[in-house]
């Protein structure tokens, strides 16, 4: 198959970047698109060209490394999967594919394609776990957990923390990463115990790193490559309301001492 | 002469670790603050220490070359994690544990090291629960278990099929934790490519930070690798694109052994090449050998017809199919150790009975299971995998056989460490994937992500105290000093040698050639004539490449060839020393197959007489051959036999 690239590249964060375009041909349609890629980049390298940089690690969709804009979405056309699960057979022969990286405020350019997402780790740091140390803990039958609850927590637990809902967003906000943790946690007795402290922190950890407010476009679930539902964020608002009312009450019984 | 102690503890072999915590020594807190350590890694290992060492009070510096901690290559691990809690009742025990860990490893693993991982799994388990890690439970609420390969008990732990994210994230949330609380420092996209050593103790590292380019340095009181293993020597393996040795081997050029470097694990469950644009091979959980029957026709006939697509795999009867895992070993069936099931996969398209459009894959059917548990059991128990092989393959396993074929996957071989995971440099410690010690000749199934939280959580944290006790009159160290200065020139030196090579090919090109000659000769079956050609193509490759590699950009900037080519250089050395390895072992023990050493029925043949020790290596400069070192392994507790699957 042959393609034309149209590919973000941009020396680094402060340099002004451009849309420059690059021709492939025979790529196999059982090529990933990072194979493709790298075919583009042996060729650029034997050519004195430079090489395009891009993010990757596992290259099997959990590490969430990897944060391609291709054609106006995050991960791509097909929903579901990240970008280094995406096949060329999912292209047509001849098709001019665009490439950016993620754009958010909140997550600066390094280079080329590749972004910065710390905020991501700073936010998880302002909360996102349960305080226990290693040592002393029950024996992990003693708190039986309902298959319903583990479940759903899992399922809110698989987030890889890639961004791309932040980069699906108009708002670049990050409320389904966030909602997802906090679900994780709030659904399960372990995590349950700090749920209203958990979900402040980080709620105020977002609004100071720049992130957007969510206005309920849904962008984000539909690129999400993992499937984590707009239904974590209505559970995060419900806790941060919650938490909200408790630390308030907190606040007059402590003041009526 | 041998300069390996394992300082293994006195005493019985259940009571060892008790003892031994209870005679280290201990750092009282105030003294911990003023005691520094590096730990390299994030991984299940690395992160698991860091965020323990924090908690204890020590000044942590911890690094990885990934955006953010959370990606380490542990997170693709898919299957589970093994602990004797003998929750399902079914006669599991630390020291059952302990035992199939020791066979399943071909008695090559140390005893007392391997019991310990044993006695500490249970405490892994609990602690993971109490972080949130939302293992598989019943509708009762409580955990639930599944098989794995080499043990008739089930006692594998899992998250679907996504046991090392879920492990990891649990891991990585502790980290942060100590991030927040300012015991731990994050050093992200750092490339650790140089030991510090002062009068012979590990001392600080030399990094470069891949962002600027800038060659950093840092001191510490100890430093602890936990870099993972080095799978992608053979370019195409299971490992993440940027899972590499640099590390370690920085550690073994300084005179750190490096032990059994020739001990591959060939996994079988792969997913098979696709073709030549190929970067990297996606397993396929061990898990799914619970349910799925491995087979290839059982006549030459309809190999033929399938290769033309005259017939689909389900239409070849019942009575035509070689089951060949349940036919040769009917005991273990298709639940085989990882090191037999991929010799037989290797066998039967050597013979010709291959499926797929390169005759180089075997069927894994799920037919009997969907029929027996239906679609929606088998859905919840491998649906992510059987999505991940849908997208890659564009075939459902719904509907028809996956096919699967052998790769490399881990890496038991490893830096050689003591009972207290320390390399042969004083101060410098090796645990996880990285290190050589409890998997032997092949690794069980579920017992990589066990023993790398058992490293990180449980037996580093108190191995550590026992050293860093004597140090605390030793004031921080300036990074100014001439060890630092000598180290980071060096550093500085060989990146401008390999960026100032006047070649024309990518630093790609030269790994996809050592991979093949690794896969060739050092792969799944290896003799002494092959390992001898392969010696020498690698050291004719190795002389190339310094002539040849071309680096695009500069070295002050973000530039991932510069990344690769440093690595690249390093797993060039280490093919070597894997090859030379493999030729001194004269015999085929898990997955070191010579083929010069087997059964009449072709099974791995041992000799215990000449070579039940460890082969440690010792570095004597980068054209002159490294030195062998034994350590004799001595067996009190279990008896060799030859291991039987039948
Ligand atoms: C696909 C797959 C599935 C698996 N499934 C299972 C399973 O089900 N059960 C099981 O028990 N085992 C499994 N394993 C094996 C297991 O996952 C690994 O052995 C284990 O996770 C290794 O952990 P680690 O902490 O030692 O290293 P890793 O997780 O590899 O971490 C290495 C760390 O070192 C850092 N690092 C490396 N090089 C440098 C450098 N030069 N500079 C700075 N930092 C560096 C990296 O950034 C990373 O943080 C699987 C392995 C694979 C590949
Ligand atoms: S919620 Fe989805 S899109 Fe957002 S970081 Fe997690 S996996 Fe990525
Ligand atoms: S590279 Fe790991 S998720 Fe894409």
């Amino acid at each position: 198959m042959n393609f034309t690239l149209k590919i973000w590249r941009q020396k680094n964060v402060t340099a002004k970047g451009e849309m420059v375009s690059y021709d492939v041909s025979g790529i196999s349609p059982d090529s990933s698109f990072f194979e493709m890629l790298d075919t583009l980049n042996q060729k650029l390298i034997t050519t004195d060209g430079d090489p395009v940089a891009f993010d990757h690690d596992c290259r099997e969709g959990i590490c969430g490394t990897c944060s391609l804009y291709i054609n106006g979405r995050p991960h791509g056309p097909v929903k579901g999967v990240t970008t280094c699960q995406l096949h060329m057979r999912a292209f047509k022969d001849g098709d001019t594919i665009f490439i950016e990286p993620w754009r958010a405020k909140a997550f600066p350019i390094v280079r080329d394609l590749v972004v910065d997402r710390s905020a991501l780790d700073k936010i998880i740091q302002a909360g996102g776990y349960v305080s226990v140390n290693t040592g002393g803990v029950p024996d992990a039958n003693t708190i039986p957990v309902p298959k319903e609850k583990s479940d759903s927590a899992f399922d809110a637990a698989t987030c890889i923390g890639c961004g791309a809902c932040v980069a699906a967003c108009s708002n670049a906000a990050a409320m389904l990463f966030i909602g997802a943790k906090v679900s994780h946690l709030a659904l399960l007795p372990q995590g349950r115990v700090e749920a209203a402290k958990r979900v402040q922190n980080m709620v105020a950890c977002m609004d100071e790193l720049g992130f957007g407010n969510c206005s309920n476009t849904y962008a984000c679930e539909s690129d999400c490559p993992k499937g984590i539902s707009v239904a974590n964020i209505a559970r995060m608002n419900r806790e941060f309301l919650g938490a909200k009312l408790f630390s308030e009450k907190e606040k007059v019984i402590k003041e009526s001492l | 002469m041998t300069r390996l102690n394992a300082r293994i503890p006195e005493g019985p072999l259940a009571e060892k670790w008790t003892a031994y915590k209870s005679g280290s020594k201990l750092v009282n807190p105030n003294n911990k603050r003023k005691l520094d350590i590096i730990v390299i890694g994030t991984g299940l290992a690395g992160a698991s220490a860091a965020a323990s060492l924090g908690q204890l009070g020590y000044n942590v510096k911890v690094f990885c070359y990934q955006d953010t901690p959370r990606r380490a290559h542990s997170i693709a691990a898919q299957g589970g994690i093994n602990a004797a809690k003998n929750y399902p009742n079914d006669g599991d025990s630390a020291y059952r544990l302990f035992y199939d860990t020791i066979k399943g490893g071909d008695y090559r693993a140390r005893e007392a090291n391997v019991y310990r991982l044993a006695q500490v799994s249970n405490q892994i388990i609990d602690l993971c629960v109490a972080q949130g890690v939302p293992f598989a439970r019943e509708y009762s609420g409580l955990l639930t278990n599944r098989s794995f390969g080499g043990a008739q008990v089930s006692r594998t732990f899992y998250a679907r099929g996504q046991t090392g994210q879920q492990l990891l994230l649990g891991a990585y949330s502790a980290l942060s934790r100590q991030i927040a609380a300012g015991t731990v420092k994050l050093y992200n996209r750092r490339d650790v490519l140089d030991m510090v050593l002062v009068d012979g103790k590990a001392r600080g590292i030399i990094a470069r930070n891949l962002v600027t380019g800038e060659i950093e340095r840092h001191a510490a009181h100890a430093v602890v690798l936990a870099n993972g293993g080095y799978g992608n020597v053979f370019f195409l393996s299971t490992n993440a694109m940027g899972s590499n040795v640099t590390p370690a081997w920085s550690a073994f050029r300084k005179g750190a052994m490096f032990a059994n470097p020739s001990f591959t694990q060939i996994h079988p469950t792969c997913i098979p090449v696709h073709g030549d644009a190929q970067s990297k091979l996606t397993l396929m959980s061990e898990s799914l050998r619970n349910d799925g029957r491995i087979w290839v026709p059982a006549k030459m006939k309809d190999v033929e017809k399938l290769r033309n697509k005259e017939i689909k795999p389900s239409d070849i009867a019942e009575a035509d199919r070689d089951y060949y895992l349940e036919r040769r070993y009917p005991a273990f069936g298709n639940l085989v150790p990882r090191d037999v099931a991929s010799r037989a996969a290797k066998e039967r398209c050597d013979a010709g009975f291959g499926v797929g459009s390169t005759g180089v894959a075997v069927f894994l059917d799920f037919a009997d299971a969907i029929k027996r548990k239906g679609h929606d059991a088998i859905d919840s128990l491998y649906g992510n995998l059987f999505q991940m092989y849908e997208q890659i393959v564009a075939e459902s396993p719904y509907e028809t056989p996956m096919m699967i074929y052998p790769a490399v996957h881990y890496t038991m071989g490893g830096l050689w460490v003591d009972y207290e995971l320390m390399t042969t440099i004083p101060g410098l410690y090796a645990i996880g994937e990285c290190n050589f010690s409890d998997h032997g000749a092949n690794r069980l199934g579920a017992s990589a992500l066990m023993q790398g939280l058992a490293d990180g959580y449980f037996v580093l944290p108190y191995t550590i105290g026992n050293y860093l006790a004597n140090e605390i009159h030793t004031p921080r160290f300036d990074t100014a000093s001439s060890e630092f200065n000598i180290a980071a020139q060096a550093v500085t030196d060989r990146l401008q040698q390999i960026k100032n090579s006047a070649g024309k090919e990518s630093v790609d090109n030269f790994h996809r050639r050592l991979g093949k000659i690794m896969w060739e000769y050092c792969g799944m079956a290896r003799n002494d004539a092959g390992l001898t050609e392969a010696l020498y193509q690698i050291t004719e490759l190795r002389h190339e490449y310094y002539r040849g590699v071309k680096i695009p950009g500069r070295l002050d900037e973000y530039n991932p060839e510069v990344e690769k080519a440093c690595r690249v250089a390093d797993f060039i050395e280490l093919g070597e020393l894997m090859v030379r390895d493999a030729q001194q072992r004269r015999e085929s023990c898990g997955g070191h197959f010579r083929e010069e050493y087997q059964t009449s029925e072709g099974e791995a043949l041992r000799n215990d007489d000449e070579f039940a020790f460890v082969g440690a290596w010792e570095y004597r400069g980068r054209d002159v051959a490294a030195e062998l070192h034994r350590e004799e392994l001595q067996f009190n507790e279990i008896k060799l036999s030859q291991r039987s699957y039948k």
